[in-house]
């Protein structure tokens, strides 16, 4: 027996229970809870620490260590710099980035690596000098591409452990319930941070816009935050998003829209109650312009769209064609407000949407996705991160998670671009094998993948140009030439894993 | 043909390609490639170049291509007008262009 | 079956993009221009970029037409050099005024056509009618060449020339459209109405397609691929017009075998015109891809 912090007499154990514990005061364990009970005046409870450099010690960040950051704020970033420029300046060294992707405002990681602060990298893609670096040899140890399920399957075995996250937020209360649609600095959609909160050691929130307790409705929680720092700005509204998406007016895209949305017509997926997600790619948001029609005509309509949203959905949506929207990423101003208003434009984490290793992700039940890609071969591989040139320009993003889990998989591409040919004998890097990808839609033409010869005669029967994936490919070739192979080097600077995990592709650095 | 002037043709739009041409009297010709697409497809535009100056016989020249991505028919097409402009002339062979 | 002729559309002689992938769009017939759209300083260039793309590359079926300079304009001769050549299927004359334009430029192509062994006669032409005396000759122009497979109508020019200009109701060219079709039907050649060019005004080139549609044209120049698709869809018969046209072909057999007289489809009463009518409706169907062979009753 012992005698507790209030005088009661307490059994040291009990059998088939175990040991026990005396209550040694209401406050004993709960640090974060203030013990000036009733007292008004005090200031009110919360997470705030006043600089980032304050924050990276509070966290106890190490050399070796992992951080996170997502790409919400794409183009507009100014998390990862502002950040990794305050432990640069702590002298902190071999760091390993895992970030939800890497876009053009990351630019500043060049100078990381070259200092040693960062070691490594692992993302969804990277783009512009910073890809161009990594491809001509940057880093010794090479990028890990994942999909956006396989990141969150990756969080969720604790194949990538993160030790702090540093999440830019566009609205945060004290204590840390934030959302990403409210504030000047607003993205729609925290669906990559999410994960992130859910799994990492240490959570710091960045926000410029501090709102009153409680910030409902939130994407993260309070329960799941450690600080909160408060900045001027976390991103430029002008990169975050190019404003409300237009349909494109390019003659080329809408021929591809217009094709794409007659193979969805005719693929025997179109009916009532269907579910649909499209890219952000200029012929794939102007399918939704084509599918509207059809859907009118044919009094059809789809139960739920997926993705990346964006305006011409949302306003398919809020028309009364579309019942649910379930949005891990809002692309423009249009879906950014729209997860804010309406009830049914929901949104979903990294895990829910495309994780293969969860109880069940929204991709697998999703019947048509259109897609983009870079090349494609003979036997329908796609790549989306290297250009013709060999040099990494893209990202991995949920094309393979969506290809395999979507009934129809649709790949739209111009069949060349400039001299390039699209259709090719083998692609550079696979990142979607192509046993997942049903059908190609090009401007000279459609290819089906002939696992699906089913859909081959429904779009044939109904009078669309239809040939075989060699044909398209032997096509592209008589117009620009046979190309000179890319030479590469021996030395790996990137692998490509599939989303469960294994590696598919290596990207190799280029010759000069 | 002589090269007696400097004759350009073409644009820096996506898929086209604008070409110079020097006199370059006495010293035979010299090619200066820059292309998008140079390392899959330099090799084959420096010898559609170089065939293309053999039919028109032009034995001096100094040719600078910026190259967009051009097919090989507009390559030639453009070399064509950069060519007779350099030339200064009019008379146009239709057979070997 | 009918060539149809609902779309030609314009492609400037200097764009290598766009005359590389013009026929991707599937218009009718696609037409590369060096007029116009050419600045005086790159008729050459125009004129050797469309030279060899048109040797080279593969338009897959789409009728290719060549837009000429005039010869006064210095140009055309040389364009005719080149073009017969290159061989597109169609030379589109500008600026046509009376039956002499087109034999001298007639004249001008079979002499090329002799230098370099074609057989005379493989390049056709099509004269476009964009003046008030080319109107009052529409019909001498019209029955000028066997070549001849077209007549169309520029209205922009022509409208100046009027000392007036276009409108939306566009009743300041009705009787140069009214000319132009009734002199292509009366020699038996296609008629091609002029462009839309208010790109913005969707339903101002609807009406103008339905009205010249009404009036007899075949179809339209067009300044864009993406006045493709309400072009086509307007010419296209609807399955009710088709549905007719069958049952009055199907009367007419009927009445044929059962050596009857007069027949009538829907309470109307079938004569001559109708079943020429028809048979125009089920040819054009066919022509579109929304009538298969097959489908046929």
């Amino acid at each position: 027996m012992t005698e507790n912090e209030l005088g009661r007499m307490i059994p040291k154990k009990i059998d088939h229970i175990g040991k026990l514990l005396p209550f040694e005061g209401a406050y004993a364990h709960t640090p974060l809870v203030k013990k000036e009970k009733g007292n008004r005046s005090l200031p009110k409870l919360n997470k705030l620490v006043d600089s980032i450099e304050s924050v990276i010690v509070k966290s106890e960040l190490k050399d070796g260590m992992t951080i996170s950051f997502h790409h919400h704020f794409r183009n507009g970033d100014k998390i990862l710099p502002m950040v990794m420029e305050v432990i640069a300046g702590m002298g902190i060294k071999d760091l390993t980035i895992a970030a939800s992707s890497l876009t053009g405002a990351h630019n500043c990681l060049i100078q990381h690596i070259k200092n040693g602060v960062v070691k490594r990298l692992i993302t969804s893609g990277i783009r512009g000098d910073l890809a161009e670096e990594i491809s001509n040899g940057l880093m010794d140890i090479p990028v890990l591409f994942h999909s956006h399920g396989g990141r969150a399957r990756g969080l969720e075995t604790g194949q990538i452990k993160i030790d702090v996250a540093f999440l830019g937020v566009p609205s945060s209360d004290v204590y840390g319930n934030a959302n990403g649609y409210t504030g000047k600095s607003a993205c729609g959609s925290l669906g990559y941070a999410r994960v992130d909160a859910k799994y990492a050691d240490k959570v710091v929130l960045i926000t410029d816009n501090i709102v009153e307790y409680p910030n409902t409705p939130f994407s993260i929680h309070q329960d799941q935050v450690d600080s909160i720092v408060v900045v001027d700005s976390v991103g430029d509204p002008e990169g975050i998003t190019t404003g409300a998406t237009r349909i494109t007016k390019n003659p080329r895209d809408l021929l591809l829209a217009q094709l794409v949305s007659e193979v969805v017509v005719s693929s025997g997926y179109f009916e009532n109650g269907f579910s649909i997600q499209t890219g952000s790619g200029g012929a794939s948001v102007a399918t939704t312009r084509f599918l509207r029609e059809y859907m009118e005509n044919r009094d059809i309509r789809a139960r739920w769209a997926l993705g990346g949203i964006s305006g011409p959905m949302v306003k398919l949506h809020e028309d009364g064609f579309i019942n649910r929207l379930l949005d891990v990423q809002s692309f423009d101003s249009e879906a950014i407000r729209s997860i804010g208003e309406n009830r049914y434009h929901s949104e979903i984490d990294a895990s829910y949407y495309a994780s293969p290793l969860n109880k069940g992700c929204a991709v697998n039940k999703l019947n048509v996705v259109i897609l983009s890609a870079l090349e494609i071969d003979t036997s329908f591989n796609v790549n989306v991160i290297t250009g013709s040139d060999g040099i990494i320009r893209g990202a991995s993003g949920g094309h393979s998670d969506t290809a395999i889990g979507s009934g129809l998989s649709i790949i739209v591409a111009p069949l060349i671009r400039g001299r390039t040919a699209t259709v090719i004998d083998s692609v550079k890097t696979v990142i979607t094998p192509g046993s997942t990808i049903d059908v190609l839609v090009t401007d000279r033409g459609i290819a089906v993948n002939p696992r699906r010869e089913e859909i081959k005669e429904r779009l044939i029967k109904s009078g669309l140009p239809v040939y075989s994936i060699e044909d398209l490919k032997n096509k592209a070739e008589k117009i620009v030439g046979k190309p000179e192979p890319i030479k590469f080097k021996q030395k790996i600077v990137g692998l490509v894993e599939y989303r469960d995990g294994t590696i598919i592709d290596v990207i190799r650095q280029v010759q000069d | 043909m002589k090269i007696v002037k400097t004759g350009i043709a073409g644009t820096l739009e996506s898929s086209d390609v604008m070409i110079t041409v020097r006199s370059n009297s006495g010293k035979g010709i010299e090619i200066h490639l820059q292309s998008i697409v140079e390392k899959q497809f330099g090799k084959q535009i420096r010898l559609v170049v170089d065939s293309f100056l053999k039919t028109l016989s032009v034995d001096d020249a100094v040719v600078q291509i910026n190259d967009r991505g051009a097919l090989d028919c507009t390559i030639e097409a453009r070399l064509a007008a950069a060519l007779y402009r350099g030339a200064d002339r009019t008379d146009y062979d239709w057979e070997k262009i | 079956m009918a060539k149809l002729r609902r779309t030609m559309l314009y492609v400037p002689g200097s764009n290598a993009g766009m005359v590389k992938d013009a026929h991707i769009y599937r218009s009718d017939s696609v037409m590369f221009d060096l007029e116009d759209s050419i600045s005086v300083n790159e008729k050459d260039s125009a004129r050797f970029l469309v030279f060899k793309a048109l040797k080279t590359l593969d338009y897959e079926g789409i009728e290719t037409v060549v837009r000429i300079n005039s010869i006064e304009s210095g140009f055309g001769v040389e364009d005719i050099k080149a073009m017969v050549r290159a061989k597109p299927d169609v030379i589109r004359l500008p600026k046509t005024e009376k039956a002499d334009d087109i034999h001298e430029v007639e004249a001008l192509i079979e002499e090329e056509e002799k230098k370099v062994g074609h057989p005379a006669g493989t390049i056709r032409l099509m004269a476009a009618i964009e003046s008030p005396l080319g109107v009052i000759n529409a019909y001498s122009i019209a029955t000028s060449s066997r070549r001849l497979i077209g007549i169309a109508i520029g209205a922009e020019d022509y409208v100046t020339a009027m000392k007036t200009s276009r409108s939306e109701e566009g009743f300041e060219v009705l009787f140069a459209r009214s000319q132009i079709v009734n002199a292509a039907r009366a020699a038996g050649i296609y008629a091609l109405d002029t462009v839309y060019s208010d790109l913005n005004n969707e339903e101002g080139f609807i009406k103008e397609i339905t009205l010249i549609k009404q009036m007899g044209f075949d179809g339209k120049s067009i300044i864009t691929p993406r006045q493709i698709a309400p072009v086509h869809k307007i010419f296209t018969p609807t399955a009710k017009e088709i549905l007719f046209a069958q049952k009055v072909i199907e009367g007419i057999k009927e009445a044929e075998a059962n050596k009857s007289g007069v027949i009538a489809v829907e309470g109307k009463m079938v004569d001559k015109p109708i079943v020429e009518r028809a048979e125009r409706i089920i040819e054009l169907a066919k022509a579109s891809g929304v009538l298969n062979m097959d489908e046929e009753r």
